[in-house]
């Protein structure tokens, strides 16, 4: 019976197409290319090189982490007065990339995008990864980071409680919150395909360790109803959380009272920065995705275009929250502020930095007006690498400068990282490529029953065009 | 306090004890005055079972502990002595002494000593371990005061790597062996009248080793011997000043107090000088103003190396040694001095006539001072400038010779020395606490470097060294024997006005060593007496057993004898006109030698606490870079660290130059005291290798300062560290100045933009257009008028409130007068001595990682905002410690509530809690928080766990931590209040606490108390219009707040 | 395609020795979503009652089809949402004005607006996690065994079929009438759900 039904299984149903699905898809078509990226296709050298490379940034975190935890922070160049360095800027910096994921997937889906479908999943796994990247940071980055569970709330007979007015501890709630929330959306979300895994697995091991995350999805329409639901809740909370997350790690910084930080305006344009980063990640890693695994007709141009828009639009609020800081400064007309703002950032110490960061992020992003360049795959490639620069820059800029040169002049002082700062970095690039080589082969990078749902969906549009006959007619 | 834990002393049974004494022979070792008396309980304890005690060893209680490390490091020092005598050291507290209660420090009056002059002193000592050095109140070198040496001098005593035992030719040996050697020379001399016999000693005012010293070169011993004196860094001068002025060897006090107008010729007396601490105190006085000063003092500098002096000056002006020479000159004429050498040239400047007119207006309450650097003539001239102002007998006195000096024909110079040795005269040489081998004028070939192929020293059969380290003198030399630190030991010593002090111990020699005073005995009696009795031979006098056990009694107990000061002493002014003037030398460079701010001589390299410790003027640590003016910079094309290559009279010395504003040109001041290394014998972790062995250039003619230098770039660069990161204010309203002027005109000194000193009403404009943080500009009232009122629309949170309202317990509080302040950075030490505060090295400092708690911020006046500091400009210091704020930042930001406020308004930090994510050093505006990046504080070494306060806990890595304001001294006081006041209330009375920083302050700049007792002078000082919080724009409501800077610029010169 | 039905028929015990007892129902196949949408309206307006459809991807109006009325997840979530903030705010009120009430910058010990973002994180994080459970616990998942399972190619619910089962615990259900019916569905084949 098996090859009898396997036969009618290859009968060919759905049958779709459109600019953000080339080919021409169906049902199957889209099953059969996703999962057998996971199932079928052999370890590629290219894969194997990657991985390699990525695996051994992470060994080099780990030494540079041991080395840490032996002989103390002072292994880094942070000091006073510019007591937050490299651990500060990427910590932001890594949130800020993970914010694109949870975006994509809950407000596009909110917004009814259906070109989101395709790249949500690695979206998300990129926002699960970049979070796990960040989160590192707070607890590496404490004098004593043994003692990190001392932020947890945890009722103990001292009546020792976190103390909840510090943003740090806004940090831990919202962080916390955000990484499970996207684990927990991005879970629900593999659900059916994890069930499509352990169906066409072959290997009965393989098949036992998908059948278990799977728990046992029979795809019950009663399921896919309260499903739906859950989803689209999911999908509704997460995007306040989303917006919440980078307003409460800009608080980090606008609460202080340091010239540089105290400032209105980060909250919106932390969130813009990081949608701007995100999108940025995301482009990085779907272009050679793609073009690698063949899943052009899934990720099409059509998506690069509009993530290039997305980054157009962002780019240009970051470049407005900018000019807002030096305006404020002026207007403000507060000595420091100004001081840091007008002087200090173009013409200090670090004017290198600032004016590498309006290069990359405000200069580089006009270029996405032209259609041509963002069609142009190559050049679209680098512009998202030169952001991803940019954005971290800024963070450099925001934290290190304010810092280095504060209230008294007396205890100005100068901030650079060490050769175990750039370990720790790269060594989190390592750790962060790791898992998405990983991922890429143990999961179905694209979310096959959505994609179905999409070849439905379009397949439905086909059918009322063309007013063809009813379906139940063409079964044989 | 102190008064009823400073009097036990007296209150044992002396006579018995000096009975002990008396019958005793050999050397004597105690550790309680129980085992000198020989109290019957006490034999018994010392010989227990050894069981018993070995149970108590291993018992971690505090008390016992501390007997175990001090058991170690004794022993350590017993063993590498080879005194096998473990049981006269190690003695538990098995009945504690009367008035030790564990915890409760006792504080015991004794002397400091600097260039052989004594300073008073209290020192907390917490069982049995002198933890904290204190000024005596009731001494007049002290006033109460401490300086910056003296706070540092306990490190000095627990220093692991001082001397441990008496060497022979660098071999361990034992004190027996030397006796026995000593004894055999002592014969040998005998038989000579001690013709081969040469003494070597700094300045010597100790009446104790002046009379040993006069027995053993009397007739009875050796008539023969000389006694040469030597300092690197002394009184040579001034007293070879007064004698050729007088004719006659005497000691001239001046009293700053009586004076209006001060002219220094050079002389930083701020930090130079055994009157040194008074004379700051004095100034501070007259510089206030008030009902009770009505015209204030006036201050004239010219120097050409910038110090704190010139920095608290009203006016100066950088000039070269020889103008300086030629301003006393000007004087000298102007104000009547006739009978001058001709080749006295004289200094042609519109300013010097003002001066001029300024000393006559106020005849005989002027004073001019010529600094040590000068050499004896113009310090003659100078006494002659005094008498034709009419200062003799007001601001100037002449007394007895507190010095002590060798009787005529016996006394010699290092050079006559260094001759002598050269044509085999000294068969054996006493180096008594010198080390000429280091700091000798170069060119005499102590050291083995120049001409000399090996040291002078290995010329002489025998050479004993008596020191504190095993230094590049003891390596040359035939004996060496470890010195007692003045802490460990008996001796007496004279303060600037003869006034003598009883030096006594707080503990038995750490290292087993031996005092100047012992070697003598030895030489005389044949045997060493214990210095004890020694010092008590000489002041028993014709006194009966029971007046002098009285007497003795009291001297220890108030730290000063009785009427033993100096009598006064009439002088006539000799002709001047036949005195040498020193004669110019040529060469573009005049090359200046001082003594290093912290280091001092050298006598201080290995002393952690003052390598770290900013120079007052550049704030570099660790270091002394060659200091030079920013024109020649300019001209020699050199920054900041670049390496100079110096090249006199054939010596090369290679040093990284630094660039200070207010030096003179084309002069280059080399600082003594660091380049001691190991290969030249130099033993100290802490000090070897670091700096520059400026005493290569150093010659007899070239003492102080001299031309012909090469100067030549190398193009070469190394790292010199400053702790302060912007040397001006950028236009920010940090520190206040205004004038006497201005201060009459409105007593509110507004914000000075540019911190230049200007007109009051402009100050006030330029501050509105700034924003500055003026009071009434922002409506916030500095020092909390309504502290009650919460500040966003909220009352403060009980119990906190009702305390801030002044209804009850305490409201601490700081307040800090820049008038007053000096920059002399006594606090700071006395700071890191209170605190545990570690010693984190240059490449930590360089990285910006330094852990004082309190910091000195130096700051240039400038022109305008970006202005760089001119030639010559003012300077002013700003101590900052932390503020306590009322709406404290780093507290909002901490996300475990490891810091946070007390009900008393301190803001508090919980080093347990602390995980250090650094968020508060980040949100402090003043940044006063110091964080633990590695492991700083030394858990390791025994002899430093001896020095720690005991109520101050030492941190661990990962911890932040910042000023207290000495939270356990105020616990301390407010539990004494508590148990006396009959309801309870823990309210200290107003001024009845001090921070660490407070008592060592010469000048009482920093005051500090409760401020809910109306009458404390904290609160008075809060209600000064001067009075004003930095930053105070920002609303973080500081408890510690400022009194603007008011000087008192002749307008003539200004104008 | 009849045949393939008797293939089904001889591969199972005579239906009419069939009981309930090990019959788990009667499952039909189709190919198109909308089929199986028709197929579950027309079964429910037959009568039966007892059934559901299982396809790979979720299909507008299948549930609704089957009778399927309200599933309670918003509900859940609402409450999940409002407890979490609640707790929150408690928590930091509890904490910094009773347990342990300490002096901070001079702020008030209870000052709410700091509390906000915290009450905010912990609202969203309740309501995931009872989004989250609640529908994995409505569903009965996860369940380690499930008779639909025995269907002949049922793995293709998960790829590209659409299927309806009716349920042998309805009242109305018969082996032959239901297959009858079934089979008048246009169902592609149908075949027997053994326990």
């Amino acid at each position: 019976m098996a090859q009898v039904h396997s036969t009618h299984g290859h009968e060919d149903n759905g049958h779709a197409s459109s600019e953000i699905l080339g080919g021409h898809q169906s049902y199957t078509t889209v099953t059969d290319t996703i999962a057998d990226v996971v199932l079928k296709r052999p370890l590629g050298k290219a894969w194997l090189f990657g991985f390699a490379i990525s695996f051994a940034l992470l060994m080099m975190f780990l030494f540079a982490v041991t080395n840490l935890l032996v002989r103390g922070i002072g292994i880094w160049g942070v000091n006073i007065p510019v007591g937050w360095g490299f651990d500060i800027v990427n910590f932001v910096w890594w949130i800020g990339i993970g914010h694109a994921g949870t975006l994509i997937s809950a407000i596009l889906l909110l917004l009814k995008q259906d070109w989101r479908t395709s790249i949500n999943r690695f979206a998300e796994a990129m926002t699960l990864f970049a979070v796990a990247c960040a989160g590192l940071y707070p607890l590496m980055h404490m004098g004593r980071p043994w003692l990190f569970y001392w932020l947890m709330p945890l009722p103990n007979t001292m009546a020792l409680w976190p103390q909840f007015r510090s943003p740090l501890e806004f940090d831990v709630f919202a962080v916390s919150t955000y990484a499970t929330v996207s684990l927990l959306f991005w879970y629900v979300g593999l659900i059916p395909d994890l069930a499509t895994l352990r169906d066409r697995a072959t290997n009965p091991l393989i098949k036992k360790l998908y059948a278990i995350p799977a728990l046992g999805w029979r795809g019950s329409a009663i399921h896919w109803h309260r499903y739906r639901t859950a989803y689209l809740l999911l999908a509704g909370i997460a995007t306040p959380l989303v917006v919440s997350v980078h307003t409460i790690v800009a608080l980090d910084f606008t609460i202080g009272i340091i010239p540089g930080w105290h400032t209105t305006v980060f909250p919106p344009y932390f969130v813009a920065g990081a949608i701007f980063s995100g999108f940025a990640m995301v482009a990085t890693l779907a272009i050679p995705l793609r073009s690698y695994f063949g899943l052009k007709d899934y990720i099409t141009d059509k998506h690069l275009d509009n993530m290039a828009k997305v980054m157009l639009v962002t780019g240009l609020i970051v470049t407005y929250g900018y000019m807002i800081e030096g305006f404020m400064a002026w207007y403000g007309a507060n000595t420091y502020e100004r001081y840091q703002m007008l002087v200090d950032r173009p013409t200090g110490a670090y004017k290198h930095d600032w004016w590498l960061l309006i290069l990359c992020n405000c200069v580089m992003t006009q270029l996405l007006w032209f259609k041509s360049i963002r069609n142009n795959i190559i050049l679209l490639w680098l512009i998202s690498l030169v952001i991803n620069v940019g954005m971290w820059l800024e963070r450099y800029v925001i934290v290190v400068i304010s810092l280095h040169s504060d209230f008294l002049p007396s205890s100005w002082g100068m901030y650079h990282g060490t050769v175990w700062d750039y370990m720790t970095f790269y060594g989190t690039i390592g750790l962060f490529m790791t898992l998405m080589f990983l991922f890429v082969r143990i999961l179905p990078a694209i979310s096959i029953a959505e994609m179905r749902e999409l070849v439905h969906e379009l397949h439905e549009r086909d059918e009322a065009r063309t007013q063809a006959t009813p379906p139940a007619a063409r079964t044989v | 306090m102190s008064n009823r834990t400073r009097s036990d002393f007296g209150s044992q049974d002396l006579s018995e004890l000096r009975r002990k004494l008396a019958g005793s022979s050999g050397p004597q070792y105690w550790r309680s005055l129980e085992e000198l008396a020989g109290t019957e309980e006490f034999e018994r304890y010392l010989h227990r079972e050894f069981p018993e005690q070995a149970a108590e060893w291993h018992d971690p209680v505090g008390r016992r502990q501390f007997l175990q490390l001090m058991g170690a490091s004794l022993a350590l020092a017993g063993v590498s002595g080879c005194v096998v005598r473990p049981e006269d050291k190690i003695v538990p507290y098995v009945k504690a002494p009367e008035h030790v209660v564990p915890g409760k420090p006792l504080y015991y009056a004794s002397a400091a000593v600097q260039e052989g002059y004594g300073s008073g002193i209290l020192v907390e000592s917490h069982l049995g371990r002198p933890t904290k050095v204190e000024g005596n109140p009731s001494h007049p070198a002290s006033l109460g005061a401490t300086d910056l040496f003296t706070q540092a001098s306990i490190l000095n005593l627990y220093d692991p790597d001082r001397s441990q035992s008496v060497t022979l030719n660098g071999h361990l040996t034992s004190w027996d062996a030397l006796l026995n050697a000593l004894i055999d020379l002592r014969t040998v001399q005998l038989a000579k009248k001690g013709a081969g016999v040469r003494f070597l000693t700094g300045t010597v005012t100790s009446p104790t080793v002046a009379r040993l010293m006069d027995q053993v070169l009397g007739p009875k011993f050796f008539p023969q011997a000389r006694w040469h004196q030597y300092e690197p860094v002394g009184h040579a001068n001034r007293r070879a000043g007064i004698r050729l002025a007088t004719g006659t060897d005497a000691e001239a006090v001046h009293h700053i107090d009586k004076a209006d107008v001060v002219v220094s010729l050079d002389a930083d007396f701020l930090s130079w000088g055994p009157s040194k601490l008074r004379d700051a105190r004095n100034l501070a006085i007259r510089r206030e103003p008030g009902p009770e000063n009505k015209n204030p003092i006036r201050l004239y500098v010219v120097e050409p190396t910038p110090s704190i002096t010139g920095a608290t000056a009203d006016h100066r002006w950088p000039l070269s040694s020889e103008e300086i020479q030629a301003v006393a000159a000007t004087l000298a004429r102007a104000v009547g001095v006739s009978d001058l050498p001709s080749a006295a040239t004289e200094l042609k400047a519109p300013w010097l006539a003002t001066l001029v007119a300024d000393l006559q207006k106020s005849k005989g309450k002027s004073l001019v001072l010529a600094g040590e650097t000068q050499p004896p003539a113009i310090h003659a001239l100078v006494h002659a400038i005094n008498q034709a102002l009419g200062n003799v007998g007001q601001t100037l006195t002449y007394h007895e010779p507190v010095a002590a000096l060798a009787p005529e024909g016996q006394s010699g110079s290092i050079s006559e020395l260094a001759d002598d040795i050269r044509a085999g005269r000294v068969e054996a040489l006493f180096i008594l606490g010198n080390n000429p081998v280091y700091d000798a004028p170069s060119e005499l070939g102590f050291a083995a470097t120049g001409a000399e192929s090996s040291s002078l020293l290995l010329k002489v059969p025998t050479v004993v060294h008596l020191g504190l380290f095993n230094d590049e003198t003891a390596q040359v030399s035939t004996w060496h024997i470890p010195e007692a630190h003045f802490l460990e030991s008996w001796g007496d010593v004279r303060a600037f006005d003869g006034s003598a002090t009883i030096i006594q111990p707080l503990i038995a020699p750490l290292y087993g060593g031996r005092t100047a005073s012992e070697v003598l005995s030895t030489l005389i009696d044949g045997t060493p007496l214990p210095s004890r009795s020694l010092v008590e031979d000489t002041w028993r006098g014709n006194r009966s057993d029971s007046d002098f056990t009285a007497f003795w009694t009291k001297s220890l107990h108030d730290g000063v004898i009785a009427d033993s000061a100096a009598k006064p002493k009439s002088v006539s002014l000799k002709p001047l006109a036949d005195i040498s003037w020193p004669k110019a030398g040529t060469g573009k460079y005049e090359l200046l030698f001082r003594p290093d701010p912290t280091i001092w001589d050298g006598s201080h390299s290995n002393n952690g606490w003052l390598q770290e410790l900013p120079k007052p003027m550049t704030r570099v640590v660790w270091d002394n870079p060659a200091l030079i003016s920013k024109k020649t910079a300019d001209q020699e094309g050199l920054k900041d660290g670049d390496i100079l290559k110096l090249t006199l009279n054939g010596r090369i010395l290679k040093v990284p130059v630094w660039v200070n504003p207010g030096h003179a040109e084309d002069a280059i001041t080399l600082t003594l005291g660091f380049g001691r290394s190991e290969d030249a014998g130099y033993r100290g972790r802490v000090g070897a290798g670091v700096g520059f062995d400026t005493y290569s250039l150093r010659t007899q003619n070239g003492f102080w300062s001299t031309r012909g230098v090469l100067v030549e770039k190398t193009g070469e660069n190394y790292p010199l560290y400053s702790t302060q990161g912007h040397n001006t204010m950028v236009g920010r309203d940090l520190i206040r100045t205004g004038t006497h002027a201005d201060y009459a005109h409105d007593p509110t000194i507004g914000p000075t933009p540019y911190g230049v000193v200007m007109h009051h009403e402009a100050a006030g404009d330029h501050g509105a257009a700034n924003g500055h943080g003026h009071a009434e500009e922002t409506g916030i009232t500095p020092h909390g008028a309504d502290p009650a009122k919460g500040l966003i629309g909220f009352e403060y949170p009980e119990p906190y409130r009702r305390r801030n309202d002044g209804e009850l317990g305490n409201r601490w509080g700081m307040s800090i007068n820049l008038n007053a302040c000096i920059g002399c950075a006594a606090c700071v030490v006395a700071c890191q001595a209170e605190n545990n505060i570690p010693v984190v090295g240059k490449d930590q400092v360089g990285r910006g990682r330094e852990m004082h708690w309190l910091r000195i911020d130096r700051y240039y006046a400038t022109e305008s905002r970006d202005a760089e500091p001119s030639a010559n400009p003012a300077t002013h210091f700003q101590p900052i410690p932390c503020m306590h704020c009322e709406t404290a930042p780093c507290e909002m930001v901490c996300p475990v509530e490891a810091t946070s406020h007390s009900a008393e308004g301190l803001n508090e930090m919980t080093y347990n809690r602390c995980v250090g994510t650094r968020y508060c050093s980040n949100n402090c505006p003043y940044k006063v928080r110091r964080f633990n990046f590695f492991q700083y504080s030394d858990q390791l070494t025994e002899s430093l766990k001896l020095q720690r306060n005991p109520d101050v806990s030492v941190r661990t890595r990962g911890v932040m931590e910042k000023c207290t304001y000495c939270v356990q001294r105020l616990t301390k006081a407010r539990i004494e209040a508590q148990i006396k006041s009959p309801d309870g209330n823990d309210a200290v009375p107003g001024d009845a606490v001090a921070t660490a920083c407070q008592q060592a302050c010469p000048t009482r700049a920093i005051v500090f108390g409760n401020m809910n007792d109306r009458s404390s002078a904290v609160a008075k000082a809060k209600e000064d219009p001067r009075n004003y919080s930095l930053l105070a724009e920002l609303n973080t409501r500081p408890r510690t707040t400022y009194l603007a800077k008011l000087t008192n610029p002749n307008t003539a010169i200004e104008a | 395609m009849s045949d393939i039905a008797t293939i089904h028929e001889s591969s199972h015990s005579p239906s009419s020795a069939a009981t309930a007892g090990e019959v788990y129902g009667l499952i039909a196949e189709f190919i198109e979503p909308n089929d199986v949408v028709r197929a579950a309206r027309r079964a429910y307006r037959a009568g039966y009652r007892k059934m559901d459809g299982y396809s790979p991807l979720p299909v507008a109006g299948l549930a609704e089809a089957i009778g399927f009325k309200k599933n309670r997840v918003a509900t859940l979530v609402l409450i999940g949402g409002v407890t979490g903030a609640c707790s929150g705010m408690f928590m930091q009120w509890f904490a910094s004005t009773v347990h342990y009430p300490l002096i901070i910058a001079g702020r008030p010990y209870a000052s709410w607006p700091s509390f906000v973002p915290i009450t905010f994180e912990l609202g969203i994080l309740f309501a995931a996690f009872s989004a989250v459970f609640g529908m994995l616990i409505l569903n009965g998942l996860p369940q380690h065994y499930h008779p639909i399972f025995n269907a002949p190619g049922f793995d293709l619910a998960s790829q590209n079929r659409f299927f309806l089962c009716i349920e042998a615990t309805d009242p109305k259900f018969h082996l032959t009438q239901t297959r009858e019916f079934l089979e008048s569905l246009g169902a592609r084949n149908i075949s027997l759900v053994e326990h």
